[in-house]
């Protein structure tokens, strides 16, 4: 990224960006601070899967699974094996990655709603292993008195702490995806989405293209699931359920499939979404079951997309009048 | 005593095998007519034991009564979810489809819970439940019923595909949507109609099992997933094949839960699932791709 490319309009947005989000944890009251953790940690989680779908076109179901073996790995290591946080979660990233690759290999070869069931019934498994493994995984009670993650004796114990510390890894992954997106790499990716045929014909080597970024969408969710666990310093097999990959989707939908930056956007809507329809019963389910269908229906490119070309539209024929 | 034991649980085998195959049917009707796998197919099972209960429960109408008005509920919502939510987006990409129908299956599970409730609810079984013994082993009255049932039906269905000029229409969609179109096949209205039929045998489905299992708002998911299974081992457009595939997950999943851990029966059906679809990754790309 050059600066000196960038309009002062864009500038002048990422720095109010940048402020608003350095400002949340002081001025909002503390719930927002818990809040924004979470959107940030499931915020990396959702760009994997935007690199996966939008970019790539190919469909996971399963994106739970990765988030949670990086969030149990970094537990079990760092609370039975008394590893330090950091060498639990690369360890964890590292391993995640390594079963993703084994398992994408033939996984990918798989289309469309082969590829979606496989990675479904793999989102499943993981779940039930979880769940089952007790020995392992603590079963349902799952395992507590996870380490916090810390620097040099700077623990990251509070949300304030941690807010910062989550943020950065977020916006260090959004900057990293978004150089892929614009990479001879984005431009590959986007060329085995529109044609697998065509991609191959002019020398990409779709499997193993595939595969690799099946690979970082599931290392972006294992880093997430050790954010996630030393930050609640608990892991129990219940956010990695079906459901939750399925609200990865809505995220990922929300934001637009083929849109980076909108993954914040989608991830924060239904957080907050979720966050006020909670307590309504089964509420959540339909209002985010009719949100999935329409906005594929009505605007495919996803809510944020068509938000930032409506708005772009609006200014060229601004711009035009005043010619 | 060790054979009657084996019998028994190729009995529970067969039962819940049974309504994987009604599941896994439905997903081919649709498969082959649309080329849409539909994520909701598992919700109309739900649906078709929810509506009975409400027919029965709340509305005080006989069993009999019940199941039909409870058919027919289930087929308008296989209409519904075609005319407005498929249909709308005909060109949409297989992706895209995936998730309208995951949304469709979201929203109907929410419906249900709203409407229904959480706890898993009971219909009483048709025909009392004093067990005939076979061979040492028993039969519950009703897993005859779910047998019977899927079975006439299964041919019933077969009977309509073979045999009528409907079932002739529906197939030459089967084999090529547009030369079905340009010899003035309305490939729209089969559309229509593979949903609904797809939801009317969900629904028998899961009418005839809710007196073994109980009918929950959230049973959907599995079973969409499990008949997914089977008909994908079948072949996908492949009715006899899915049926097949259903019988045989029921028994392999009995079995495996018998005598290999019943915790992780739910695991044992779609680590089969997995060793097929790597088994046969090649030919079912090639077979996706011509779609």
């Amino acid at each position: 990224m050059k600066i000196g490319r960038l309009s002062l309009l864009k500038i002048s947005a990422i720095a109010a960006g940048v402020t608003l989000l350095a400002l949340i944890p002081w001025v909002f009251n503390p719930f927002y601070t818990t809040i924004a953790i979470i959107i940030g940690i499931h915020t990396i989680i959702t760009v994997g899967l935007c690199l996966l779908m939008g970019y790539t076109g190919q469909v996971s179901l399963g994106q739970a699974a990765f988030y949670g073996i990086g969030a149990y790995i970094s537990a079990i290591l760092s609370l039975r094996a008394g590893l330090s946080p950091w060498l639990a979660m690369i360890i964890a990233a590292v391993t995640t990655g390594a079963f993703a690759y084994l398992i994408g290999r033939p996984i990918l070869r798989l289309r469309g709603n082969y590829l979606a069931m496989a990675t479904l019934g793999l989102g499943i498994i993981t779940f039930i292993i979880f769940r089952e493994a007790d020995s392992f995984t603590g079963g349902l009670t799952g395992l507590s008195a996870v380490p916090y993650l810390s620097i040099a004796g700077f623990v990251f114990d509070t949300d304030r702490k941690y807010y910062y510390l989550v943020w950065v890894f977020t916006l260090l992954i959004l900057i990293i995806s978004q150089n892929i997106v614009n990479s001879r790499t984005g431009r590959a990716l986007r060329a085995i989405r529109d044609s697998e045929t065509a991609a191959e014909s002019v020398g990409i080597d779709v499997p193993e293209l595939k595969v690799r970024i099946f690979t970082l969408s599931a290392v972006y969710a294992s880093i997430a699931g050790s954010l996630y666990v030393h930050y609640l310093t608990y892991v129990g097999p219940q956010p990695f359920d079906f459901l939750f990959s399925i609200r990865l989707l809505l995220m990922a939908v929300v934001g637009g499939l083929a849109s980076i930056w909108g993954a914040i956007f989608g991830t924060a809507a239904i957080s907050f979404l979720g966050d006020s329809l909670h307590g309504f019963g089964d509420l959540e389910s339909i209002v985010f079951g009719f949100i999935l269908m329409a906005i594929i229906i009505f605007m495919p490119q996803g809510l944020w997309v068509h938000f930032v070309a409506a708005y772009k539209e609006r200014r060229e024929k601004a711009g035009k009048m005043r010619q | 005593m060790i054979i009657s034991q084996f019998i028994q649980y190729f009995i529970s085998g067969i039962t819940q095998g049974s309504i994987y195959a009604l599941v896994a049917l439905g997903f081919t009707i649709i498969y082959s007519v649309t080329g849409i796998i539909n994520f909701a197919q598992g919700d109309f099972v739900m649906l078709g034991g929810m509506f009975t209960y409400m027919f029965l429960h709340t509305f005080k109408l006989p069993l009999p009564l019940a199941c039909i008005l409870s058919v027919a509920s289930v087929t308008v919502c296989g209409l519904l979810l075609e005319r407005l939510a498929i249909n709308p987006s005909k060109k949409a990409s297989t992706v895209s489809l995936i998730i309208i129908t995951i949304g469709a299956s979201m929203f109907i599970r929410g419906v249900a819970g709203e409407l229904w409730g959480k706890d898993p609810l009971p219909l009483p079984p048709f025909s009392g439940e004093t067990p005939i013994p076979v061979l040492g082993a028993v039969i519950q009255p009703q897993t005859v019923w779910v047998l019977a049932v899927t079975l006439i039906f299964m041919l019933l269905f077969q009977l309509l595909l073979s045999r009528t000029l409907l079932g002739k229409a529906l197939r030459a969609c089967a084999l090529n949507r547009r030369a079905a179109g340009i010899i003035g096949i309305n490939v729209r209205t089969m559309s229509l109609l593979s949903f609904a039929m797809a939801a009317a045998l969900g629904a028998i489905g899961g009418i005839v099992i809710a007196p073994l299992t109980l009918t929950s708002y959230d049973v959907g998911v599995m079973l969409g997933l499990k008949g997914f299974v089977a008909a994908a081992m079948g072949g996908l457009s492949n009715q006899a094949g899915a049926v097949a595939g259903g019988f045989a997950l029921g028994i392999l999943e009995a079995f495996g839960a018998a005598y290999i851990s019943s915790a992780y029966k739910d695991a044992i059906a779609l680590l089969i699932f997995f060793v097929f679809l790597l088994l046969r990754a090649k030919d079912l790309a090639s077979a996706e791709a011509e779609r």
